[in-house]
């Protein structure tokens, strides 16, 4: 068996730890901890941009892992960290099913997101097939972590957390988008966020907590 | 130069209105804004008529016989929706449910919306039209929540959630579609998400990354139609946000995320060589038709009525465009008009009783015929518009369709049917008694402006009977544009 080169090992690696942060992310339940995985996928995130731009040698890719840094290392999750720190919503322990479940339900989405790749990853140009796997399947597992969340807080980190899936996979498949379009992509994300933290505060201020099921009161026959 | 004129006015808006926007004349530098955007938006139609199709600054934006006229539309119904919130805000801010800053932001993110909406229509790029239907969710998020009601928070966040994850798995498909592209186009990375580029070696694409593109694309900007069952945002959102942005949001904002779609149908279409999007989109259209008029029934909020409605004319449109051929698409453009048209001016004519009446309830309004002649008459002109009823427009487009899919899929024909009788009964029999019967309602302090409710009907009626030959030339090439099987 050949061994890979040193770089694609890289890059391999890098999937299957933003593979494993998804996980932990599904089964944490302090907010603060979190928005740290978050943060440690978009260091991963990173990594794995400036592989690629090594191994390609296009410069936009450079500018992209450097947007990455600032944006999803620090920025984001700084932005988090004092929503979490101002509206105190330090734990989050509720959710739809028990974790085990949760967990399960995760390894049957990551076995199904690699069954989604396979026509995609036959074509793809780069030499970074097997990510796009991941790729699809941390798209799905924060998709799951939204829809078993009761929190608002956890259910934002697991939207931006697809975001970082979605990336990933653009990443994997393609040499990253247009800059124009990713330059794009990371203004809506940052606008988003701001959004957010207005919108958190007048939900604080209407319901005095950021529990979901308060939300919930406007149904069909209204 | 137009279109420079055109995109940078609502933005130059947006910003001056936030600072000034809620001086005593707010309100109207906010129409100011909109007539100028209104004027650019003519003087570009004028261009692409003289000119033929245009692609501007470095091929980034793209002006044809398809988006031209969206523009124009989009921009007529932003000045007109302009001219009524004028009176509409003052009486909510008399009324003491607005304070200063929240008209400041009101204004503001009116105009970044215009903005966003024409950005989304004009591109040429297809990274940049997800971009710019992503910043249209953003900014109408927080205007849906201005009340700051429990109601009102709650339908800003599921409509910042259902749109936000939707639009994610847009962006997958944008990323699917650059790269069965770059295959084609080389990975040059700034040609291969341009809509001409892509539609030139659209015979080329890779088929099987194409249609799963295609599943992405339609579920996410699919979300923003408010197709079912992707429809749960809509009624809540048209229902708790204030009435010009339900009016915008029915009228525009829908028409403009039909649009993306119709874009990558056509590319995806091309690649294909089969009729899989063109089945996809009569099966979402037809399931959304048949779920909304029932739905219709159980609405008491007269806003969510007509959001259910307009559900229900987006699946008609999107059955149409699912469909395809000149005929069905020449239907579905003059249907995606003259909603827009009539929905707007429904909302305008609603958002006048709900505040003369003190809610949006409607067993609480009743008799407006004699408070206020003109609108009653307004929403009763407007209601039997939207149920086509000739001589209106929306009949026209709507025989058009039934017509077609007689010939074309005569299974369908009995369920369109069904649905648009049901949402009669439906619509009908609870507009009637707010327009006539005994009456409750007080006087406003400011009065209506309901100018903009009678010329958009009085529009829709001339496009019932008359459609200009300019204008029928333009959906026809538009119609060719699309094409279809």
């Amino acid at each position: 068996m050949n061994a890979l080169p040193f770089d694609l090992q890289v890059l391999n690696a890098c999937a299957a730890l933003l593979l494993l942060l998804s996980f932990s992310m599904l089964a944490q339940r302090r907010t603060v901890n979190l928005v740290n995985l978050l943060a440690m996928q978009g260091a991963l995130l990173v990594v794995a941009t400036l592989v690629v731009a090594w191994r390609t040698g296009e410069t936009h890719l450079y500018l992209s892992a450097l947007l990455t840094l600032a944006l999803k290392v620090f920025v984001l999750p700084l932005l988090l960290h004092r929503m979490i720190r101002r509206l105190n919503v330090y734990w989050d322990t509720e959710q739809v099913f028990n974790p085990s479940a949760t967990m399960l339900l995760g390894l049957l989405v990551v076995i199904f997101s690699f069954g989604l790749a396979q026509p995609i990853s036959a074509l793809a140009s780069t030499a970074t097939r097997s990510t796009l796997g991941i790729a699809i399947a941390v798209i799905l597992l924060s998709f799951l972590a939204m829809i078993t969340r009761r929190k608002a807080m956890s259910q934002v980190v697991s939207f931006l957390s697809m975001e970082n899936g979605l990336f990933f996979g653009a990443m994997s498949a393609t040499y990253g988008m247009p800059m124009v379009v990713e330059l794009g992509v990371a203004l809506d994300v940052l606008v988003a966020m701001l959004v957010l933290g207005v919108f958190f505060f007048q939900i604080r201020e209407q319901f005095d907590s950021l529990d979901l099921h308060h939300l919930e009161s406007l149904k069909e026959d209204q | 130069m137009e279109i420079l004129v055109l995109l940078s006015t609502p933005l130059l808006g947006a910003v001056v209105l936030a600072l000034y926007g809620a001086r005593r004349w707010g309100p109207d530098v906010n129409v100011a804004f909109s007539t100028v955007t209104f004027l650019a938006a003519c003087a570009l139609t004028a261009r692409v008529i003289a000119s033929g199709p245009l692609l501007l600054a470095r091929e980034q934006f793209l002006v044809d016989a398809f988006n031209v006229f969206l523009v124009t539309l989009t921009a007529f119904v932003g000045l007109t929706t302009a001219v009524f919130s004028r009176p509409y805000m003052r009486i909510e801010v008399d009324h003491g449910r607005l304070n200063a800053a929240q008209l400041r932001l009101y204004h503001s993110m009116y105009q970044l919306f215009t903005t966003t909406m024409l950005v989304a229509l004009t591109t040429n790029n297809l990274g940049l039209l997800w971009v710019a239907m992503e910043a249209a969710t953003l900014s109408t998020v927080l205007l849906v929540t201005l009340y700051r009601t429990p109601a009102s928070l709650e339908a800003g966040w599921k409509y910042f959630i259902l749109c936000g994850v939707g639009i994610a798995q847009a962006l997958f498909g944008t990323m699917l579609l650059y790269l069965a592209a770059e295959r084609v186009l080389g990975h040059a990375g700034v040609t291969a998400l341009l809509w001409t580029h892509l539609d030139a070696v659209k015979g080329q694409l890779e088929p099987t990354v194409m249609s799963l593109a295609f599943v992405f694309l339609l579920v996410g900007y699919g979300t923003k139609v408010g197709l079912a069952p992707l429809h749960n945002w809509l009624p809540d959102a048209h229902a708790e946000g204030p009435t010009p942005i339900s009016a915008v949001l029915s009228g525009l904002l829908l028409n403009v995320a039909i649009y993306a779609i119709v874009r990558c149908k056509v590319l995806v279409e091309g690649s294909l060589r089969s009729n899989l999007p063109s089945r996809m989109l009569m099966g979402f259209g037809l399931l959304s038709v048949v779920l909304a008029a029932f739905f219709l029934w159980r609405q008491r909020d007269i806003k969510r009525l007509f959001a259910y409605s307009s559900i229900e004319h987006m699946g008609i449109i999107t059955f149409a465009f699912g469909m395809g051929g000149p005929v069905a698409n020449f239907a579905a453009l003059l249907h995606m008009t003259v909603h827009s048209l009539t929905k707007s001016a429904i909302f305008f004519a609603v958002g006048h009783a709900a505040q003369k009446s003190g809610s949006q309830l409607m067993e609480n309004i009743r008799g407006l015929v004699t408070v206020s002649p003109t609108v009653g008459w307004g929403l009763m002109l407007g209601s039997l518009a939207i149920l086509g009823m000739p001589p209106f427009g929306v009949f026209a487009s709507e025989f058009l369709i039934l017509t077609t899919a007689m010939k074309q899929q005569p299974w369908a024909t009995p369920l369109l049917l069904l649905a648009l009788g049901v949402a009669f009964a439906a619509i009908f029999g609870k507009v009637q008694p707010m327009v006539f019967g005994e009456t409750t309602a007080k006087r406003l302090p400011h009065p209506p402006a309901l100018l903009p409710v009678f010329v958009h009907l009085a529009l829709v009626l001339l496009l019932g009977l008359y459609v200009p030959p300019y204008l029928a030339g333009w959906y026809h090439d538009a119609a060719r544009l699309i094409g279809g099987p």
